[in-house]
């Protein structure tokens, strides 16, 4: 399909001197596409020319319009010498292409230059217009929709989710080109940018491409990244999911919170049994990955081509005994054959999204991840990017075959990404095992056939997700089973990690919080293949402990569930650095976590004292951890009742990377001190650095919450405030003979200190939660750590945090919604009757200490359990019936509050929009505010379009560090003008938000001593026109405005 | 073990308007730190110094990095670097503009040149002001000065559109400029009472009054120059002084008005001549560069300090001034109304606005 560009240089503005006699710029514009330039003619002596150019034209192939951008150039005539550069404006002309994203490209762009800077900006308009396809074998795929958004789209139905797309393309790094020792740095550094702006337009087309042969529409939760593999090459690669996406028609969707209404299709396929037979692998992988230590260190391997290889764990919950029952199996089966058919022809059954439509998720296995460790060599074709695909496909079955050790046939919320240092290269996959319903992936499963009730999971939605996917008889690890908490008819593990958002059905207790693992590893310095070895032998230590880490601080916050746990190892020279970050939130459906228990290995008196006190102070810390973050869960009101049903004992034990696996310590007395019943020796420095490091995590100021998901749990009231920030903080390690430990610290103080300037920063914002904090560490040179960090901070209505909204108790579909509607608020009202009653909890433990039910002595014991559930079940129904009439009053409450706070913000809003419509005639502004954000929604308004995917690059080079204010002034002014040049392309778009924004590669190299600096940074997000939620009609509104922001501009 | 880099961003420009003061009033990082753990800062919000001293460096560097488009305010409001609301950029420029009254004190009148900004570190010393800050005012005066020179129109409109500063912070703009252009001395010991409003008052009087915008307004320098055709008719109102018959039969006007009305009449009647002519002997002069420059000395001079060492009080003064300039109506023999109305009603205002009791 070819097309026509046409593209018009309107005028420039703020340009800088470029002549010191006059004070003056003659200046003139190139526009180039491919290998056609037109130029400007010269508007003489004027900082502010009005080019008002005529209508360039491009007549080109659409491959073209996809791969390349369109490249304006801003020249300084000079009759007598060459014409001085001003600076350059990419501009990303893929939105074009798509008939619902933006139509026009028409805005003020900033003039960059990769030395000074922003220098000016200039006013273009970019259209296209495309001709009809006749060629049915195209290279191209425009058309295809692009979301960051790792979740289905605002606005959008997914009417088929089909899978996995990746596309990886290399080439040599301009940086590493012979020519690069005569070119200038600013030659240099556009040639990367250029090169780099048409591999990921050429990445885009090709998985572009891979959709439509798969039959889908769109790619969502795109995510493209940049290795710089120095002397051996560039590579850029992507992944997403591919799917067919139906817009769904405007008005029908309004409400931000939830989730627009991917509603199922009414009648699925009636013939789901093609081919029934179930994997052979699905239990046969078991042995191997039973204890997350053992699969770690025995699997590593080496390859010939001098790559060292270490598939990492299956992360799961962790904890020993448990009981098993044969209740649900034959029905899980059935399941499980089912959609593996259904998933079987994908070669990766992987899907980068982070959250579902309501009924998609079936069941969460755990978090699998895999690692490589890869020597890098010289790409020497790069029309062939072999060596690389292959590592990847290395890496996905690595991953899979995780997923079926787990009994799941998905795995969802994946990622990948890549550590390099020197020609050492860390792969890194990371998701979580799953098993999801098909109806969503079977070819033309909406036009016929009745409803398949297999598969209709009887499970609520609120725990549903929870039950374990696997087998109970053939567990992949030890994990200690209970019936579900929330629906008493399936087992749940005792803690579940995820990679994914929490499922917005899912039942919470109390709030969630970022939990954080931090970890530093010295290494000899080596090289080659010696270094490979040396950093995947300590991959699994460092794995083992940052997972124990997890587990212990989850413990100390009284939690039982992870999200969004993001693992990244990252590699340096003579060190490795480990940050794991994650949501912990307390899952009603789970049982709840027991304490911690600390023990001498001697009995001495002295020993005896150190341990009561930590002791104590663990227990404190818990207990106020309860408090902060409101968890108090329900189980305990039954037990008040005095039932039978079986205690699980999950005090977990204090996981130490030297401790041997103890045996399973189901209760302790401490007061007794018996001999075999420690968990922790404190006498061993490494275990008081543990303890320490356990207890030196500061909670959050009050007023504050912190999380690195999408929402918090338990805050629904969002306001429409919302500042999103990326900082970066870097820290010389001056002495050179460090511990281990004393790394750990100083790694540790950062991320925790940045965590307070961002409070201390943002406390105007109070009460205010921290949401999406990503952070991201790199080892860019010997003795340096680096840590960058973009979040965005919300503001919420105080006087409603502890409620939800009404509506989300409907939408909560099913036959039991009454129940667990009065349920659920009992939770929040009583909280002073299970205060009371947590004294009994504890007492009834240690009496039923003795009865410890090990593994062993499974099969009587489930059955007894059964029957204490169904029982327990009953009488619990009893209870919150005998308390339903106290209970619907606190509901109307619950409801009246949500009125008047609606009531209490609506003047805020009006003064707002007031002071912008002041400010419009103040000085005359048209610069549309355009705000951003790493999660895909705004709070308090509604997205109306998506204008197409911007993915940006830019390289920023100094040679003047020391004048622009060092390496933090230097870096400052560069991120402000990389947020400016994002939002100029928003802006130029017609739109006025960036959602899913993420910052993937801050790359800094400085080199004071020659008062130079580099840094490169890559930026992505979703281009958006969102409206506020309460605005009727916005479409015609928003389109106009956009315009006429722009002929403000031009005139 | 030490940082090597730290900075925050954010989508919209976080400015803390407590620190923005301080950067403004010249604190360096350490004293800013310090001044904001006096204010009870860390109490806030759970922090520590280090919190505070990295804060205090990310804004300092932002408002450096602003300081460029704050010196043309204009900018500020279409550039695309920094995403600031518009009310939080009124607040930037406002108190970019704001001055030390002490400091402006000692800069009012001179001229706005080299030589006067080397002198800066003696006012600074003098002030209290740190050089920093003083140099800020300073180049904030000078670069308001130099804008406004070539442009048409009233001076303070001129002032508010291009810098885009509040009514009140414009005519006190409109001021330091007409006091920069005409020289007027404020400097002398004898003038040190006054402050910088009353010599914003003045000026706006005498803008309003007395400058070729209150005849004209569309000419250049309209308000910054006097109008010398005014200043020349000025010479006409000698007659009052010169003329014994008139100089006496406006004496007895004035002091039979002025009888029972206040008990200052016999030190009145006494020195109406004098200060007659004090007054007029202004007006006359003013053709000479020279003395439109001493205006302010020659009006405390001549007649608010022998009003003052008579124990006049204001509302004497306010009476005695009323009686005087309207008495003049009624002389039969001088013909000078219109000058003389529009030359005392400035000198009338101005006189009530120095005269401090």
């Amino acid at each position: 399909m070819p097309g026509k560009l046409k593209a018009k240089i309107v005028a420039g503005r703020h340009l800088p001197v470029m002549d010191r006699a006059s004070d003056l710029t003659d200046a003139f514009v190139e526009v180039k596409f491919g290998n056609t330039t037109f130029k400007t003619d010269v508007y003489p002596k004027s900082l502010n020319p009005q080019w008002n150019s005529e209508w360039f034209k491009f007549e080109v192939d659409d491959e073209d319009l996809q791969d390349e951008p369109l490249q304006i150039t801003v020249l300084d005539h000079d009759t007598y010498s060459a014409n001085d550069a001003i600076g350059k404006v990419y501009i990303d002309i893929d939105p074009l292409l798509c008939t619902e994203a933006a139509s026009v490209i028409s805005g003020w762009f900033p003039i960059y230059d990769t030395i000074h800077g922003i220098r000016g900006e200039i006013n273009v308009l970019v259209k296209v217009e495309l001709f009809n396809d006749l060629n049915r074998f195209r290279q191209s795929s425009c058309g295809v929709k692009f979301f960051c958004t790792t979740s289905i789209p605002r606005g959008y139905r997914a009417a088929m989710v089909h899978g996995f797309v990746e596309e990886l393309v290399v080439n040599e790094d301009p940086e590493y080109q012979w020519i690069d020792r005569i070119r200038t740095p600013r030659a240099s550094n556009e040639a990367r940018q250029r090169l780099i702006s048409l591999m990921s337009g050429e990445l885009q087309r090709k998985i572009g491409l891979k959709v439509l042969e798969m039959g889908g529409n769109a790619v969502v939760g795109y995510l493209q990244c940049f290795d710089l593999e120095g002397e051996s090459g560039l590579v850029v690669r992507a992944i997403g999911t591919a799917c067919t996406l139906d817009k769904i028609s405007s008005g029908s969707f309004s409400n931000t919170h939830t989730h627009p209404n991917t509603a199922p299709p009414s009648n699925a396929c009636n013939s789901p049994s093609k081919d029934g037979k179930e994997s052979p692998l699905a239990h046969g992988c078991r042995s191997t990955h039973n204890s997350p230590v053992h699969s770690a260190c025995s699997s590593q391997r080496l390859s010939q081509n001098f790559s060292v290889s270490v598939p990492t764990l299956i992360f799961t919950g962790m904890g020993s005994g448990g009981s098993a029952g044969k209740e649900a199996g034959p029905l899980k089966t059935l399941l499980r054959q089912q959609t593996q058919t259904a998933l079987e022809q994908r070669e990766f059954p992987f899907f980068t999204l982070t959250s579902f439509p309501p009924a998609f998720l079936v069941h969460v296995g755990g978090v699998v991840s895999a690692r490589s460790v890869k020597l890098l060599d010289r790409i020497h074709n790069p029309d062939e990017p072999e060596t690389r695909d292959a590592w990847w496909e290395e890496i996905r079955q690595e991953i899979k075959s995780h997923a079926k050790a787990l009994g799941c046939h998905a795995v969802i919320g994946y990622s990948e990404n890549t550590s390099i240092c020197e020609e050492v290269c860390i792969l890194s996959a990371s998701g979580t095992a799953a098993i999801l319903n098909p109806r969503y992936m079977r070819e033309g499963c909406l036009d016929m056939g009745s409803t398949d009730h297999r598969f209709d999971d009887p499970s609520p939605p609120s725990c549903g997700f929870c039950h374990i996917p696997y087998d109970e008889l053939n567990m992949p690890f030890p994990a200690q089973l209970t019936y579900c908490y929330n629906c008493r008819r399936q087992k749940v593990p005792d803690v579940l990690f995820t990679t994914i958002d929490l499922p917005t059905e899912a039942a919470v207790t109390g709030k969630g919080c970022l939990i954080q693992a931090r970890l530093c590893r010295l290494k000899k310095r080596a090289q080659g293949e010696v270094n490979a070895t040396a950093i995947s032998n300590l991959l699994p230590f460092m794995e083992y402990e940052l997972h124990t880490q997890l587990m212990n601080k989850l413990k100390l916050r009284s939690m039982n569930a992870l999200f969004g746990l993001h693992i990244q190892i990252s590699v340096g020279e003579n060190m490795l650095l480990g940050l794991a970050s994650a949501t912990g939130v307390y899952l009603t459906a789970l049982p709840a976590p027991g304490g911690i228990q600390v023990a001498g290995k001697t009995p001495s008196e002295l020993n005896e004292q150190h341990v009561l006190t930590i002791q104590k102070r663990i227990n404190d810390t818990i207990a106020k951890n309860k408090e902060l973050y409101q968890i108090t869960p329900p189980e305990l009101t039954e037990e008040g009742v005095g039932s039978p049903i079986p205690e699980p004992r999950h005090r977990s034990r204090l996981f130490r990377s030297h401790s041997e696996s103890s045996d399973e310590v189901s209760e302790l007395d401490l007061s007794h001190g018996k001999k075999d019943a420690f968990v922790l020796e404190i006498d061993d420095t490494d275990a008081v650095e543990d303890i320490h490091s356990l207890l030196t995590d500061a909670s959050p100021p009050t007023g504050f919450y912190s999380c690195n998901t999408e929402t918090m749990p338990g805050i629904y009231n969002w306001t429409t405030a919302v500042q999103m920030f990326t900082s970066v903080r870097v820290l010389r390690l001056s002495n050179a003979n460090l511990s281990n430990q004393s790394l750990n610290k100083i790694f540790t103080d950062l991320c925790e200190n940045l965590l307070k300037s961002f409070y201390f920063k943002l406390r105007s914002m109070i009460p205010c939660c921290l949401c999406h904090l990503n952070f991201n560490v790199a080892v860019p040179e010997e003795e340096l750590i680096q840590v960058s960090v973009t979040a965005v901070a919300m503001t919420f209505d105080k006087d409603q945090a502890q409620e939800r909204p009404a509506e989300r108790f409907i939408t909560k579909g099913g036959s039991e919604t009454e129940d667990q509607l009065q349920f659920s608020l009992e939770l929040c009202a009583d909280t002073s009757s299970t205060n009371s009653q947590t004294s009994s909890k504890i007492s009834g433990v240690q009496e039923n200490a003795l009865v410890s039910s090990r593994a062993a002595s499974v099969d009587y014991g489930s059955f007894a359990d059964r029957c204490s559930t169904w029982l327990e079940l009953l009488r619990l129904k009893a209870h919150t019936i005998r308390r339903g009439s106290v209970k619907t009053s606190r509901r109307t409450q619950s409801l009246a509050h949500s009125v008047s706070s609606l009531e209490h913000c609506s003047p805020l809003t009006e003064g707002r929009s007031r002071s912008l419509r002041s400010s419009r005639s103040f000085g005359g502004s048209s610069v549309t505010m355009v705000k951003m954000t790493p999660l895909s929604f705004l709070p308090g308004t509604r997205i109306i379009k998506y204008l197409g995917i911007i993915n940006m690059f830019f390289i920023r080079e100094t040679t003047s560090l020391r004048e622009e204010g060092g390496v933090s002034g230097f870096l400052h002014s560069f991120i402000a003008e990389v947020f400016a040049m994002v939002r100029a392309h928003v802006a130029a778009l017609g739109g006025n938000a960036v959602v899913s924004y993420s910052m993937k590669d801050c790359v800094l190299m400085e080199n004071p001593n020659k008062n130079q600096a580099q840094c490169l940074i890559n930026v992505s997000g979703d281009a958006v026109v969102c409206v506020r939620e309460t605005d009727p009609e916005p479409v015609a509104q928003m389109v106009n405005s956009g315009q006429t922001c722009a002929a403000d501009g031009t005139s | 073990m030490s940082v090597e880099l730290d900075v925050f961003v954010g989508n919209t420009t976080i400015m803390d308007e407590e620190v923005y003061q301080l950067w403004l009033d010249g604190y360096t990082v350490n004293d800013a730190v310090k001044a904001r753990v006096d204010a009870g800062v860390l109490d806030e919000c759970e922090a520590t110094e280090d919190v505070l001293l990295s804060d205090t460096m990310d804004q300092y560097r932002t408002f450096q990095m602003c300081e460029r488009l704050l010196q043309s305010p204009a900018k500020l409001a279409n550039q695309l670097l920094f995403q600031i609301t518009p009310h939080r950029q009124a607040m930037l420029i406002e108190r970019y503009y704001a001055f030390d009254d002490p400091f402006v004190r000692e800069v009012l009148g001179k001229k706005l040149s080299k030589g006067t900004k080397k002198d800066l570190d003696d006012i600074s010393a003098k002030t209290g002001v740190t050089l920093k800050s003083c140099r800020r005012q300073f180049d904030n005066f000078k670069r308001v000065f130099k804008v406004v020179e070539e442009l048409k129109g009233p001076l303070v409109e001129n002032i508010r559109q291009h810098f885009l500063l509040s009514d009140k912070l414009a005519r006190d703009y409109a001021a330091i400029v007409f006091f920069a252009n005409n020289r007027f001395e404020t400097g002398k010991k004898k003038l040190q009472y006054l402050t910088f409003q009353d010599f914003a008052f003045c000026a706006g009087q005498l803008i309003n009054n007395w400058t070729v915008g209150a005849v004209d307004n569309m000419v250049e320098d309209m308000d910054v120059d006097l109008d010398k055709e005014f200043l020349q008719e000025l010479k006409e109102l000698k007659i009052l002084i010169t003329d014994k018959d008139l100089l006496d039969q406006h004496k007895s006007l004035v002091c039979t008005a002025l009888r029972g009305k206040t008990k200052a009449l016999p030190e009145m009647e006494a020195n109406f001549k004098n200060l007659s002519r004090g007054l007029v002997n202004i007006a006359t002069k003013l053709t000479n560069t020279k003395d439109v420059r001493d205006f302010f000395i020659d009006l405390v001079e001549k007649f608010i300090e022998p009003c003052r060492s008579d124990r006049w009080t204001s509302a004497d003064l306010k009476l005695y001034l009323t009686h005087y300039t309207n008495s003049a109506h009624i002389l039969d023999t001088f013909k000078h109304q219109a000058v003389w109305d529009r030359y005392m009603g400035v000198i009338k205002s101005c006189i009530f606005k120095m005269y401090h009791d």
